[in-house]
C-alpha cells in the first residue's frame, strides 16, 4: 500500500472509511456551527445594544480585539484549564474567537443605517421595536452576515485543531496521520474535507449574504 | 380660511438644550386647519426644532403645544406621528422597501387589511403623477425629484390632515422643485391639508405659505401672512432676508395712486373763453387743459388743436370741450392702474375723489418711472419701445 502513488491511497482510504470520514465531517462541522450560533446570540443582541446605548462601543470592540490575537492553541489550552478535555473546550474557544467579528460587523452594520431613514421611520409612527426589526436589522443583515461568514471560515479552521483536546472531528485525521509513519494519505483525508468544508460555507453564506442585500441597493450595483 | 380651527398651537414653548444651548424660546405660534405655514430664518435659528416639537420628535422643555385641542404630552408619540404626515429633504424612504411598501408603510402600522392598502398605494401614485408600474420598483431606481414625490404622497397614506416637512426640495433642481412645489400646493388648496413647512428659500415660502413666521436666533421674529411680512416687516432682519428688491416691488403693489399723483393739474372752468384757455397753456407749457365747474368737479379736457379748428372769440370752454376722457380714482390701486394707463398710451390721467371733483393728475412720465422701476424690474427697461408709446389722452372712451 506504501508503493502506491499517494493519489490511490488516498481514495483507497476514502472509499474503506467512507463512513468514518462522514461522520466527522458532520461531528466537524457542528462544531464550528455550535461555536458560532453560540457567538452569534450573543454577539448580535451585544451589537445592537452597542449601537444603540453606547459611546464607548469602540471600547468593547477593541476588547474583542484583543481575544482574536491570542493564538489559538494558547486559547485552547488556557479554556482546557477550566473545562477540560472535550468538545466542550473547542465550542468555546470558536465562540470566543467568532465573537469580534459578529459583534463587530453588527455594530457597524447598525450605525451604518442612513440616519434619515431611522428619522422617517421614526417619524412615521414606528416603535422601537419596529424600528428595530423593519428598519435596522433588514438594512445591517448583510454586513451582519459577513461578519459570520468571516467567523464560520475562522471557526472551521480552529476545530481542525481542536483535534488536539480530543474534540474529535477532521482534524482527528490530521493528528492520527502526523503520528503514524507513511501518514500522508491520511493527513490529506482530513485536510481536505476541512477546505472542501470552508470553501463551500464560505459560497453559501456569500449567497445568503447578498440575499439580504438592501435590494434597492443591491440593483443599484448591478447596473 | 378666517373661521378655521386652530389645529396646532405653541404656547410659550422652549427647547434648551442640556441645559445650556437654547435652541428656541418664547415661541407662540397657532396654526389653523387648512393653513400652509412657512418656518423661515437663516441656519441654526431653530426651524426644525420647532417643527419637530409637533410630532414628540423633540420635547418642548418649557411651555405647552395643543395639538386639536389636547396638549401633545398627553398623546402616545407613537400614535401620534401616524396621524401627522412627515417629509424631510432627503425623502427617507426605506432602501430596501418597493415603492408601495414604502407608501403603505403607515397604514401598515395601523395594521390595514391587505385590500385597503393597495388600494392607497394606487391611489396616491396617480396622486403623484407617477406610472403604476413604479409601485414594484425600489426607491434607488426612482430619480431624486420622483423619489420625492412618493415622500410627499407618502405623508398621506392614512389620511393625515397635516403634513410637516423640513426642507423637502432643498435639494432638488429648480425646474423640479417648482413642480414638487406645485403638489404640495395642490394638497393643501384642494384636499385641504394643514401644511408646516420649513425652508430656506423666501421664493418658496412666499409662492406656497398663507402664513409665514420668520426666526432668528431661536425667536419668532414675524408671525404673519406673506402680504402684512411685506408691506410692515418687523424690523432690518426680515427687511434683509426679504430683499430690497421684493420689498419695493411689494411697496409698489400697495402704492395708491394719490401716492404718486401731481396736485396741481393744468385746468380751467367751464366758463372761461377760448382765448383764457390758449394764455392757460402757454403759460403752463401744455396742450390741453382739465376742464371743471366752478365746484372743481371734472368735465372733460380740451385741447390745442379742437382750439384752432373751432375758434371764434365769443365761444367759450364749454361749447367745445371734450367729455370723453378716462379717469382714476385717488385711492385706486397703482398696480390696478398703472398697467392700463401705460398700455393704452394716455399722456396723463386726471385723478379724481369719490364726488368727481378734480384733485390731481399722474402723467406717463412719473408712472413710467415708479412702474418699470419695480413691477417689471430694471432689465425692462432696457427695451424703450412701450415707453414711447404716441401719447394722447384723447384714445378710447372708457371712464375708470
Ligand atoms: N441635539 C442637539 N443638541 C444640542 N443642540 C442642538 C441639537 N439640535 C439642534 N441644536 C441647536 O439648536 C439650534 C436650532 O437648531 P435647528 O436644527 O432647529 O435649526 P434650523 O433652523 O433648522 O437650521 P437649519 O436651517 O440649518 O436646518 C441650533 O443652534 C443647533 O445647534
Ligand atoms: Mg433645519
Amino acid at each position: 500500500m506504501a508503493n502506491q502513488p499517494l493519489w490511490n491511497q488516498l481514495i483507497f482510504y476514502f472509499s474503506h472509511n467512507g463512513m468514518y470520514l462522514l461522520q466527522q465531517f458532520g461531528r466537524h462541522f457542528l462544531i464550528s456551527f455550535y461555536g458560532v450560533l453560540l457567538a452569534a446570540a450573543v454577539g448580535i443582541p451585544l451589537g445592537i445594544y452597542m449601537a444603540n446605548h453606547f459611546h464607548l462601543g469602540d471600547f468593547i470592540i477593541s476588547i474583542a480585539n484583543v481575544i482574536q490575537t491570542i493564538p489559538s492553541l494558547a486559547m485552547l489550552s488556557i479554556i482546557m484549564l477550566w473545562l477540560g478535555l472535550g468538545v466542550n473546550t473547542v465550542i468555546v474557544t470558536i465562540f470566543l474567537y467568532s465573537l469580534l467579528p459578529i459583534l463587530k460587523n453588527t455594530y457597524t452594520g447598525m450605525k451604518n443605517v442612513d440616519p434619515n431613514t431611522i428619522d422617517s421611520a421614526r417619524g412615521m409612527g414606528m416603535t422601537t421595536f419596529q424600528l428595530l426589526y423593519m428598519v435596522k436589522l433588514p438594512l445591517a443583515m448583510s454586513v451582519i452576515m459577513s461578519g459570520i461568514r468571516t467567523a464560520m471560515v475562522v471557526a472551521i479552521g480552529n476545530t481542525a485543531i481542536g483535534a488536539f483536546v480530543g474534540a474529535g472531528g477532521l482534524g482527528d485525521l490530521i493528528i492520527r496521520g502526523t503520528n503514524a509513519t507513511d501518514g500522508a494519505p491520511l493527513i490529506l483525508a482530513g485536510a481536505l474535507p476541512t477546505a472542501l468544508m470552508a470553501i463551500i460555507v464560505d459560497l453559501l453564506i456569500g449567497l445568503l449574504q447578498k440575499y439580504f442585500e438592501p435590494t434597492g441597493y443591491f440593483k443599484e450595483q448591478e447596473e | 380660511m378666517a373661521t378655521a380651527k386652530e389645529i396646532v398651537s405653541f404656547r410659550d414653548v422652549a427647547k434648551i438644550y442640556h441645559g445650556r444651548a437654547v435652541a428656541v424660546s418664547d415661541v407662540n405660534i397657532t396654526v389653523k386647519e387648512g393653513e400652509f405655514v412657512c418656518f423661515i430664518g437663516t441656519s441654526g435659528s431653530g426651524k426644525t426644532t420647532t417643527m419637530r416639537m409637533i410630532n414628540r420628535m423633540i420635547e418642548p422643555s418649557k411651555g405647552s403645544i395643543i395639538f386639536k385641542g389636547k396638549n401633545i404630552r398627553k398623546y402616545d408619540p407613537v400614535k401620534l406621528r401616524r396621524t401627522i404626515g412627515y417629509v424631510i429633504q432627503n425623502n427617507g424612504l426605506m432602501p430596501h422597501m418597493t415603492i408601495k411598501d414604502n407608501i403603505t408603510l403607515v397604514p401598515k402600522l395601523l395594521k390595514w387589511p391587505q385590500e385597503k392598502m393597495d388600494k392607497k398605494a394606487t391611489e396616491l401614485i396617480k396622486l403623484a403623477e407617477l406610472p403604476e408600474s413604479y409601485l414594484d420598483r425600489y426607491p434607488a431606481e426612482l430619480s431624486g425629484g420622483q423619489q420625492q414625490r412618493i415622500g410627499v404622497v407618502r405623508a398621506l397614506a392614512a389620511d393625515q390632515d397635516i403634513i410637516l416637512m423640513d426642507e423637502p426640495f432643498g435639494a432638488l433642481d429648480p425646474i423640479t422643485r417648482d413642480n414638487l412645489q406645485d403638489l404640495v400646493k395642490h394638497l393643501q388648496e384642494t384636499l385641504g391639508k394643514t401644511i408646516v413647512f420649513v425652508t430656506h428659500d423666501m421664493d418658496e415660502a412666499l409662492k406656497l405659505a398663507t402664513h409665514i413666521v420668520i426666526m432668528d436666533s431661536g425667536k419668532v421674529i414675524q408671525d404673519d401672512t406673506p402680504d402684512n411680512i411685506l408691506q410692515h416687516p418687523a424690523n432690518d432682519f426680515v427687511k434683509n432676508l426679504l430683499g430690497e428688491e421684493r420689498l419695493l416691488q411689494a411697496q409698489q403693489n400697495t402704492l395708491s395712486v394719490g401716492d404718486i399723483m401731481s396736485k396741481n393739474p393744468a385746468r380751467i372752468t367751464l366758463g372761461k373763453s377760448l382765448s383764457e384757455a390758449i394764455w392757460e397753456m402757454s403759460t403752463k407749457h401744455v396742450d390741453s387743459l382739465l376742464v371743471t365747474d366752478d365746484n372743481n368737479k371734472l368735465k372733460g379736457y380740451i385741447d390745442l388743436e379742437t382750439i384752432n379748428e373751432h375758434y371764434s372769440k365769443d365761444s367759450s370752454v364749454s361749447d367745445i370741450y371734450a367729455n370723453n376722457l378716462i379717469k382714476v380714482k385717488k385711492t385706486s390701486f397703482l398696480r390696478d392702474t398703472s398697467e392700463r394707463i401705460l398700455k393704452q398710451g394716455y399722456k396723463y390721467v386726471p385723478v379724481v375723489d369719490n364726488d368727481n371733483t378734480l384733485i390731481g393728475i399722474v402723467t406717463r412720465a412719473s408712472l413710467v418711472n415708479v412702474v418699470y422701476d419695480a413691477i417689471w424690474g430694471k432689465e425692462e427697461l432696457e427695451n424703450p419701445e412701450d415707453a414711447n408709446l404716441p401719447a394722447s389722452i384723447t384714445k378710447g372712451s372708457e371712464n375708470a
